[in-house]
């Protein structure tokens, strides 16, 4: 296929899931600001949210101060944020539009139906009472993108290149949860216990909507080396570093079986998997948490920029 | 009064229309205003859409499309399309004669400067052969009616003829939205076009291709206004839409680049302009194109369509010649008529256009689309001296033509079911062994009552083409 056609269908795949990564962080700052004070802390939910959405600078750019309403706007449809929800949408549908030739009917309808209906979006769309309803309209619409993907597209070269887009984005936006909120998953605070942690913990498994899985899963409280470990490790868990990891290899996989070639992409991607494969929690706390995290967002880089190198340019 | 191609005279329903007018009278109007919705938002929801340059506010547009589809008998279809194969042979066989041996230059039927000053005329393209003397691969001509028996042609289109696209989708429409009518019809099928095409394109390849060439569709991107028949027409073909980024050329072959290393390309349906297409050879500052193309078409490994230079076959000073060129190179007369036109280049014309301008329609010569025209019957006093100053200043960029009394057809506007002005378009493939029209063609019509002008760019709606037996 073209190389412009892969690095399109990468990319829209990509937008699509940080839109949906960033309306789950705002929906967990939400919930979070809803609680008083004392058992949040020192800490502003609503920084949090910025820095976890990687847009901090340009943020306190433009804004003095994080409030619900700044970031929420800021994250939604700021016209000075490249990456907002709206934007993302955009994006991706102008990736769309470029190689509609390799999407399905049912992929093209999502990605347009959902641009359409952004449109329409206004300031009284954002209010904290009708806020919940878009961000809701958010998730499903990556669902159904997802979903019609999945369901209709030919397993082929534009099938995986778009999986790809998915997972790379999916491991990055995880690492920069923990990025972010590594500290309250340190040993030290374990101890603590109550309700301001387990908010804090609740907050981080529902940006990515893994707590009733955690449940599932550990069938205990919520220990923070265990979230950890469940969002690192787990391979049952979709979002973990893990599964992200085990999915862009196979994805690189059945391209270089259907190219009959296999290049750097695909090296760099089986030597993080087999790290990740090795690795114990204990160990990751062990040599740091933060330090673990960095180098891994540092690794996913590095493999976006080898399947753009081989493939898409 | 205005030829109408539903009704004659006193309220008689011509043939081809009987079931249409029973179906007009017996359908609610709500029904009809319910199915035109559905039909916009099925354009909408599609993205099939166009964009008006110079226009900011919308930067996508969908064409309003008239659910009253405009019908012609099987009869007149044939008598229409041998005079489509005729014209457009002539076409080919005119371009091949101006690059190559320029007979009808010599024989005096057309004044050769018109041929070398021409800017559409591409001095690169002298000596070149191109494949089966194909030049033309896909026309478009604009063809009306003014009575039962004549069909006039309005304009040809050489170049990269446009709106395919809208004939195929508004059948899918009609179709979907009208069964019942549909039922009571026996409609030739146009669903086979990208098909023939494809094979079009494919009998052009050249002689050192592979036995199973590659054909690509090339785009200026996504923001031309005509993007969504790119893609559509890319899909329906199973053939790559590329852009001049995803081509390069290397030793005189063009390659796409590819998720698996570069891939020979043998023959490239353009939608790009003459001048747009190679850097090196037409316009510097194109960043549309492909650097080299030029030099691999000429070396003859790369077939393109339409060829480069198809342009001096179409503006409106060369269809002035077309009927003569027909008898030149066929020995035929033509079948279909030509408008009378006033080449304001020649004296006596101008003077006669100048004298009655309020009842003509001038054109530039090179124009399109409907943009610096003067329709002089629908201009005010001062319209008509604005135009009146820029005609004496260069008449040479301007023909005139008479208001010719397009034909009507029943539609669907807002005080209910009336008659407007229609034209249509078909769509004209030459391939290796001779000429293949679908059945039908894309029908513009005036969405404004009285209106004369069809092009969408100018609020021009579209229409679902039947051409049945009855």
């Amino acid at each position: 296929m073209l190389s412009r056609t892969a690095d399109s269908l990468f990319w829209l795949s990509r937008y699509v899931e940080r839109a949906d990564y960033l309306a789950r962080t705002i929906e967990a700052a939400q919930r979070l600001s809803s609680l008083p004070t004392a058992y949040v802390g020192e800490n502003n939910e609503w920084e949090s949210a910025i820095a976890t959405a990687g847009c901090g600078r340009i943020f306190y750019e433009h804004h003095a101060t994080a409030t619900g309403e700044t970031v929420a706007h800021f994250l939604v449809n700021s016209p000075h944020n490249a990456s907002s929800i709206v934007k993302c949408f955009e994006i991706a549908r102008t990736n769309a539009r470029a190689v509609r030739t390799a999407l399905t009917s049912e992929m093209w309808d999502a990605i347009n139906g959902a641009w359409l209906e952004l449109q329409g979006l206004n300031a009284s769309s954002l209010t904290p009472h009708a806020l919940p309803k878009f961000l809701a309209f958010v998730k499903q619409i990556s669902l159904l993108i997802d979903g019609s993907g999945y369901r209709t597209m030919l397993r082929n070269d534009a099938y995986w290149f778009s999986r790809l887009g998915i997972f790379v984005e999916r491991a990055d936006n995880t690492a920069r949860i923990l990025d972010v909120k590594y500290h309250i998953l340190l040993p030290e605070n374990a101890t603590v216990g109550g309700g301001i942690d387990y908010s804090q913990w609740a907050a981080i498994l529902r940006a990515v909507s893994a707590l009733t899985s955690y449940h599932w899963v550990y069938r205990e409280s919520l220990k923070p080396w265990l979230i950890a470990d469940l969002l690192i490790l787990n391979e049952q868990m979709p979002r973990s570093l893990a599964a992200c990891y085990s999915n862009i290899v196979a994805n690189l996989d059945e391209i270089a079986g259907a190219y009959n070639r296999a290049g750097p992409a695909q090296r760099t991607a089986r030597a993080i998997n087999r790290k990740l494969g090795s690795t114990k929690i204990e160990q990751v706390f062990q040599s740091g948490l933060h330090e673990f995290i960095t180098n891994f967002i540092g690794d996913n880089n590095r493999v976006g920029a080898a399947i753009s190198a081989q493939y898409l340019v | 009064m205005a030829f109408d191609e539903m009704t004659e005279g006193a309220g008689k329903v011509r043939a081809p229309y009987e079931k249409i007018a029973e179906w007009l009278e017996s359908v609610p109007r709500e029904q009809l205003q319910q199915r035109r919705l559905e039909a916009e938002l099925f354009f909408r929801r599609g993205g099939i859409t166009f964009a008006v340059y110079g226009d900011a506010q919308g930067e996508e547009r969908i064409i309003p499309y008239d659910i009253v589809p405009r019908v012609l008998s099987r009869a007149e279809w044939e008598h229409l399309a041998r005079g489509l194969e005729q014209r457009v042979k002539t076409l080919n066989l005119y371009l091949a004669d101006i690059y190559g041996p320029q007979n009808a230059l010599r024989a005096g039927i057309v004044p050769p400067d018109l041929v070398w000053q021409n800017p559409a005329y591409r001095p690169e393209m002298a000596g070149l052969e191109v494949p089966h003397g194909v030049y033309v691969h896909i026309g478009g001509i604009d063809v009306v009616r003014v009575d039962a028996e004549d069909f006039y042609v309005l304009e040809d289109n050489a170049r990269t003829p446009s709106g395919v696209s809208y004939m195929l989708e508004g059948r899918e429409i009609s179709i979907r939205l009208m069964p019942e009518l549909f039922g009571q019809h026996r409609v030739a099928p146009i669903e086979n076009y990208a098909n023939e095409l494809l094979s079009s394109l494919r009998s052009v390849a050249p002689r050192n291709s592979a036995s199973d060439p590659t054909v690509a569709l090339l785009t200026p991107g996504q923001f031309n206004s005509a993007y969504y028949e790119h893609s559509f027409l890319a899909d329906k073909m199973g053939v790559e839409l590329v852009e001049g980024r995803d081509l390069l050329v290397k030793d005189e072959v063009v390659y796409m680049r590819t998720t698996e290393g570069p891939r020979r390309v043998d023959v490239i349906y353009r939608r790009i302009d003459d001048e747009f297409i190679d850097p090196l050879t037409f316009r510097p500052d194109s960043a549309l194109g492909v650097p080299g193309l030029f030099a691999a078409y000429a070396a003859g490994n790369v077939t393109l369509a339409n060829a480069v230079g198809t342009g001096a076959a179409d503006d409106k000073v060369i269809y002035s010649y077309i009927p003569d060129l027909i008898r030149f190179y066929l020995g035929e007369e033509p079948i279909l008529k030509n408008v009378p036109t006033w080449r304001c280049r020649e004296a006596e014309h101008l003077q006669y256009v100048l004298d009655h301008l309020a009842e003509l329609v001038v054109k530039e010569t090179h124009g399109s689309g409907g943009y610096g025209m003067l329709v002089g019957p629908h201009a005010s006093t001062s319209e008509i001296e604005a135009f009146r100053a820029r005609l004496k200043a260069n008449p040479e960029g301007y023909i005139a033509q008479p208001t010719l009394s397009l034909s009507t057809c029943p539609t669907f506007v807002e005080s209910g079911v009336a008659p407007r002005h229609v034209d249509l378009r078909p769509f004209v493939l030459s391939r290796a062994d001779g000429v293949r029209i679908v059945p039908g063609g894309l029908t513009r019509v005036a969405m404004r009552d009285g209106s004369l002008v069809v092009n969408s760019s100018q609020g021009g709606g579209l229409k679902d083409t039947w051409v049945i037996e009855c």
